[in-house]
């Protein structure tokens, strides 16, 4: 009862922020302030001067590559590593030098670090334990956490006994029992088979939403960083590559290393040829002509650039015979993938275009077949131009 | 074919089994049987210096003459008492005093980088390159009057005249803790090296700070290797006679130095007998209690 009493005030100001993720009008502090973090083992750079914000009730990741310096950048917010220099603020409160148990935040680490010899209601009240918390309170915030995370029934099993299902939500209630302003949660689904994860995801948002608690979440998994944040941090060699809203990160991305990370994409590169308004004409060797863009930054003619172009805004020209661009190309490949397929497509430059068509039909009047030429189009407002 | 080689992996299987059994059974329980044998006889003035228990009276005719007057004694005299108790004082009181420097000392080691791990162990182990028995003499050449201990504390002026610690307890004390501190750091250390540094740092993530981790994570996680080092220390000391005998007095009473006693000043070889057969039990006991509780530590563990 207190939890949902308590978290309907939380849910509110969720709601507020959830609903305009993308353009947020928070204007008051935020709940995390990185500013020039670095942290340098040795000769390498793991966070390179980060600096960014993350406000009260985000669901925010730090996606990249293994060794992008995600991890790093958890563990300096969490205080297990102490940065090199750069300051991290929470709250407003600078925290750089405070150790990890005295920190706001809680985090749900990558391999559950559940306690062995103690019992899912112990691991669950150990915070509350180290806060001092009387008996009777703790048990009835034990209680709450184990019934949001659906796990009362195993409440004085230890943790060899239980399932790695399991165990993620006894230490994701481990994590949340203090009701942090913060929860890291470092890969919290590496270790869940795939159905499992798909499931787990729309959980820890709900739970997220109904809790109003700041998640941070680092990840690999560049389709769980969009299912699930309001915010990514692409990440790349101890730098952020970008920072955006999930939909602007993969229909707007700004760097090729950010178009090419998150979803499939053709690359071309070429050249400016001139720019009347926001209407672009690039030119590329490697469709042998020039691309229309619909671009408002301003560019210099001869400047080198890159379109990017997802693979499902490449239409069939048969069927769509007014898009701006148009390409021509062997099919070399087919990937059948259930809901759509991947075509590998050769153009004359030897470059292939990778583009998807929907399998709408079991079985297509006229399926494209290996070796088969095709005309592709696309909109002009359907591709990207990418200066870095 | 295949029913034939599976039967003979089965005998080569059985065999591999059969030869820490075997070995037990010749070099531990076959002794056993012998001691027990000569415990419930009486002592003779012979060679051996004790009577058979099963004779041939007539022909066909055998008696077994069994004597618990041994076992009598022991439970009659306080003395065997009163060296069970010492034995188990100075064997109790040395592993708490094992546990109190090793302990720290593994933990040391296990935190110390990789590189520095083998080279510390290293050190551990390396005094047991020299015989026990020279290890425990050299103490006398430390502790003796006018020793190096004190004379070095004499020349400092830290005393005026020598102490007293040689042939006391606290010269067992220092011996036993000297020459089986390596018992405990070894085991202890290998559960120290184990342990899962993530879980120190969810605790102190919990809000925990570096003393109460220690006792609420590291600690009960080192229970195993605790009991292990605590068992391999204890269990010798209680039956130990070198270092009391070297290093003691008389007051020094403890089981091993009186079995010495009864075997070879007193040639009752049935009484020191009987009093093996007895800490044996008194032994073994505990530690198939202990055991038990260890495995399922372990289990539970892993």
């Amino acid at each position: 009862m207190t939890l949902d009493s308590q978290m309907t005030l939380g849910n509110a100001s969720v709601n507020g922020v959830t609903n305009g993720a993308a353009n947020t009008t928070n204007d008051d502090e935020p709940i995390v302030r990185i500013e020039n973090l670095t942290k340098a083992f040795g000769n390498t750079y793991a966070v390179d001067d980060i600096s960014l914000t993350i406000h009260k009730g985000e669901f925010f990741s730090l996606l990249g590559a293994s060794g992008c310096g995600k991890s790093t950048l958890l563990r300096m917010i969490a205080g297990f590593e102490m940065p090199t220099s750069g300051k991290i603020f929470i709250d407003g409160k600078e925290i750089s030098k405070v150790p990890a148990y005295k920190r706001p935040v809680n985090m749900m680490f990558q391999s559950y670090a559940l306690f062995p010899h103690m019992s899912v209601e112990e691991n669950i009240g150990f915070g509350l334990k180290q806060e001092g918390m009387p008996q009777s309170l703790r048990q009835e915030r034990i209680d709450e956490m184990m019934a949001l995370v659906q796990i009362n029934k195993f409440s004085k099993r230890k943790p060899h006994q239980l399932s790695g299902g399991q165990r993620q939500r006894v230490a994701l209630a481990r994590a949340l029992a203090k009701h942090p302003k913060i929860l890291l949660l470092d890969e919290p689904l590496g270790a869940l088979d795939k159905k499992l994860r798909e499931k787990t995801q729309f959980e820890l948002m709900n739970i997220q939403d109904r809790l109003g608690i700041t998640f941070i979440v680092v990840t690999h998994d560049q389709e769980e960083a969009m299912t699930m944040s309001s915010r990514i941090a692409l990440m790349r060699e101890g730098r952020v590559e970008q920072i955006d809203a999930p939909r602007r990160m993969y229909e707007f991305p700004v760097t090729r290393y950010a178009a090419d990370f998150i979803g499939l994409a053709n690359l071309f590169e070429g050249h400016v040829v001139s720019q009347h308004n926001d209407d672009v004409v690039i030119y590329s060797d490697i469709t042998g002509g020039q691309i229309r863009v619909h671009y408002s930054q301003p560019l210099l003619p001869g400047m080198a650039v890159c379109v990017a172009l997802r693979p499902e805004k490449l239409l069939l020209y048969t069927e769509h015979k007014d898009e701006a661009n148009r390409i021509q190309g062997v099919i070399k490949e087919i990937a059948y993938l259930g809901d759509v397929s991947i075509y590998h497509v050769e153009l004359a430059s030897g470059y292939t275009v990778k583009f998807t068509q929907s399998n709408i039909l079991a079985l297509a009047e006229q399926p494209l077949t290996w070796g088969q030429t095709v005309s592709l189009g696309w909109h002009s407002h359907s591709c990207g131009v990418l200066t870095q | 074919m295949m029913v034939e080689k599976f039967s003979q992996l089965f005998k080569a299987k059985n065999a591999i089994v059969a030869i820490p059994w075997l070995w037990l059974a010749i070099f531990f329980l076959l002794p056993f049987v012998f001691v027990l044998k000569i415990s419930i006889s009486e002592a003779l003035l012979a060679q051996p210096p004790y009577d058979t228990i099963l004779r041939e009276v007539d022909e066909g005719l055998i008696t077994l003459k069994i004597n618990f007057g041994n076992y009598l004694l022991l439970f009659e005299d306080s003395l065997y008492f009163e060296a069970l108790l010492g034995s188990l004082e100075i064997a109790t009181l040395s592993t708490l005093l094992c546990l109190l420097i090793g302990y720290p000392m593994a933990y040391g080691i296990a935190s110390a980088p990789k590189a520095w791990r083998l080279t510390l162990l290293m050190l551990i182990v390396l005094p047991f390159w020299t015989s026990f028995l020279i290890r425990v003499y050299a103490w006398i050449g430390l502790l003796k009057a006018n020793g190096l201990i004190n004379a070095a504390l004499m020349a400092i002026g830290l005393i005026d005249e020598p102490l007293d610690i040689l042939y006391t307890n606290t010269a067992v004390y220092i011996g036993v803790v000297y020459n089986y501190l390596p018992f405990l750091i070894l085991p202890l250390y290998a559960t120290l090296v184990r342990l899962d540094r993530t879980l120190l740092e969810a605790a102190a993530d919990l809000g925990c700070p570096p003393w109460r981790q220690f006792l609420s994570i590291t600690l009960p996680q080192s229970m195993p290797g605790i009991l292990a080092g605590c068992m391999l220390v204890f269990i010798p000391v209680m039956g130990e006679f070198v270092i009391p005998d070297l290093l003691g007095g008389p007051d020094t009473l403890m089981l091993g130095k009186l079995m010495w006693m009864e075997f070879f000043n007193n040639k009752d070889w049935p009484l020191a007998s009987a009093l093996a057969v007895v800490l044996l039990v008194l032994l073994v006991v505990p530690f198939i209690v202990m055991r038990h509780y260890e495995v399922k530590a372990t289990e539970e563990l892993s």
